[in-house]
């Protein structure tokens, strides 16, 4: 097998998802500690735009993998295409973001050619001629390096920010794109999705607040909700939660943090009991400041934290809401 | 459905650094908890059976019998302590295997283990099934014959956004926590529990069906810091005070 390194590029509705670039980030730095030839495909129905776009970066070539029936997205026909375009340009490494369109249609990819994928992965490294990918386990309270035991392509997906989109090299000049029309017969595509939608009207835009207030499972009942937000109004800030807490319905969706709610960056992000699971901490791990009170001294949430409080929240939180209205006057 | 480790179980690594040490508590899967009452729900809207099927040592009988109780019909446990160090694609030969002369209708899955997490098994066991799939499910309709047949399911995107997606049946779904809210065993559940059907399952009778990892994990460590972190430590009201002084004089957001 070919030593490529291809990148399958997300895009929605024929626009590039901005988490493509910190893949392609990850197969450059792959490609220079290998020296491997890093190349990346675009797959949909009239994405030849975006395939343009990709050749400015420091890729060999950029192949636009086309058929109408890839639009709208269905795993049948993803995958049929990239097993068609695989076989005639085989890969040893594929990447792609760890998002839910991948992660609903790689392991059956991985699967058709009797391989594996390696999934939300944080980090890689060659070492010894052997690739290793970090992934995180239970719920981020260990991780592991992870090798490739088998022959075929090794499919890996990455975690939404181990990488960092801004660092994507450009290359001297544009890659050739080539177009490559896959055959999707009759049959194939045997689910039928529907438009795309939000649900609620989006009450609160919490990628706005410079300041939030999160609560976990450590609240523990509705009725503590209260005091959450009386820290949130303490601090002139935004109070949101964990997703266990929206399932409950003691606060409203449009609240939720981490990959199925909102994703923030605020100034201060203060975690009430919220141990820190993955898609959790996506949604949230880029914010300036972040203070975790936790009473379980191993939550993953203190990997993240600039200041920790190990203890009972319940202890905390209202001396620390005394101590602001003084501080405020 | 599988057994993992309690959420707030205190975890050990063994000798080797590979895995975590046994002998700690267990519990569901929490999505999988979903995934079962989500077919408990089903069966009381449509009738017919629910089975729940494991794989994994003696211990994961535990998650099988509150699941009769909370009412499925009859139980598949794969038991073997091999099964505990099964990559997805091995998980899923092995249970499509055992399920080789079922006929199910659809087969539910949580949308990832709070172990491994790799999110994958639903989707490979529908592929091996030869099956059509969907995933982070949130409501499923069955459709009327005038409509096409088949389901109506409600998938979960990213950033708040949602789509129904059809399609016909048999099939396998990934089921995303907080779909619908858990029972509990009632007394007399439990109680019959007892009395229902049990088949188990040994490595032996699947092996041929399975083959080696592809995924081999090197090394399990704790993760390495890559922040600072400073821990405010004292009575509530000393760490109130402390953490004050950060926000105003350091944070800066007060």
């Amino acid at each position: 097998m070919a030593d490529t390194i291809l990148v399958v590029v997300e895009q929605r509705e024929s626009k590039l998802n901005r988490i493509s670039w910190e893949t392609i980030t990850a197969g450059q730095a792959i490609a220079a500690q290998t020296g491997w030839t890093l190349e990346a495909a675009v797959v949909g129905s009239g994405v030849g735009p975006i395939a343009s776009e990709v050749a400015e970066k420091k890729v060999a070539k950029v192949y636009d993998v086309e058929s109408a029936r890839l639009e709208p997205y269905t795993p049948d026909a993803f995958v049929h295409a990239l097993r068609e375009f695989l076989a005639k340009h085989p890969a040893k490494l594929v990447l792609m973001p760890h998002t839910y369109q991948v992660r609903d249609f790689v392991p059956k990819l991985a699967t058709a050619l009797e391989t594996t994928a390696i999934s939300d992965v944080i980090g890689a490294r060659y070492e010894g001629g052997k690739l290793l990918f970090t992934r995180q386990m239970f719920q981020g309270k260990f991780v592991a390096d992870v090798s490739f035991a088998g022959s075929g392509s090794c499919f890996v997906t990455f975690q939404n920010g181990s990488f960092r989109a801004d660092k994507v090299e450009a290359g001297a000049a544009a890659a050739p794109v080539e177009t490559v029309n896959v055959d999707i017969p009759d049959g194939v595509v045997r689910n039928h999705p529907q438009e795309v939608f939000k649900e609620a009207k989006q009450a609160v835009d919490l990628t706005q607040a410079e300041i939030i207030v999160s609560v976990g499972r450590g609240i523990k009942e509705q009725k503590n909700i209260e005091l959450a937000k009386q820290l949130a109004d303490a601090l002139g800030g935004e109070l949101a939660a964990s997703r266990p807490i929206c399932d409950n319905g003691w606060l409203p969706m449009d609240r939720q943090v981490g990959s199925s709610g909102q994703t923030v960056a605020p100034k201060l992000y203060l975690a009430l009991g919220i141990s820190g699971a993955i898609q959790h901490m996506v949604g949230m791990k880029g914010s300036k400041s972040i203070v975790a009170i936790n009473k379980d001294s191993e939550a993953p949430i203190f990997e993240i934290a600039d200041y920790a409080v190990v203890g009972n929240l319940f202890d905390v939180v209202p001396p620390l809401i005394e101590e602001l209205k003084k501080a405020k006057g | 459905m599988k057994q993992v480790p309690q959420k707030d179980a205190p975890l050990k690594l063994n000798d080797a650094g590979t895995w975590i040490r046994e002998g700690v508590s267990y519990e569901a899967n929490e999505p999988d908890a979903f995934a079962l009452e989500e077919a408990l729900r089903q069966k009381e809207k449509h009738t017919g059976e629910v089975v729940v099927i494991t794989a994994g040592p003696a211990r994961a009988m535990q998650v099988l019998r509150e699941a009769l109780a909370k009412g499925a019909d009859r139980a598949i446990h794969l038991e073997d302590d091999a099964f505990v160090g099964l990559d997805a694609y091995n998980t899923a030969r092995a249970i499509a295997a055992a399920i080789k002369d079922e006929k199910f209708d659809l087969v539910f899955t949580g949308l990832q283990s709070d172990d491994y997490g790799y999110a994958q098994t639903g989707v490979i066991l529908a592929e091996i099934l030869g099956w059509p799939h969907a995933t982070i499910i949130m409501q499923i309709e069955k459709r009327t014959e005038q409509d096409g047949g088949g389901i109506r399911v409600k998938r979960e995107l990213e950033a708040g956004f949602f789509q129904f997606v059809d399609m016909p049946l048999p099939a396998v779904l990934t089921i995303q926590s907080g779909i619908n809210k858990l029972r509990y065993a009632t007394l007399i559940g439990i109680k019959q529990a007892k009395n229902k059907p049990l088949r188990k399952v040994t490595l032996a009778e699947v092996q041929s069906a399975m083959g080696a990892n592809l995924q081999k994990i090197e090394r399990l460590y704790l993760p390495q810091k890559t922040k600072n972190t400073e821990y405010l430590e004292g009575p509530p009201a000393e760490v109130a005070k402390k953490l004050v002084e950060k926000l105003k004089n350091e944070m800066r957001v007060i």
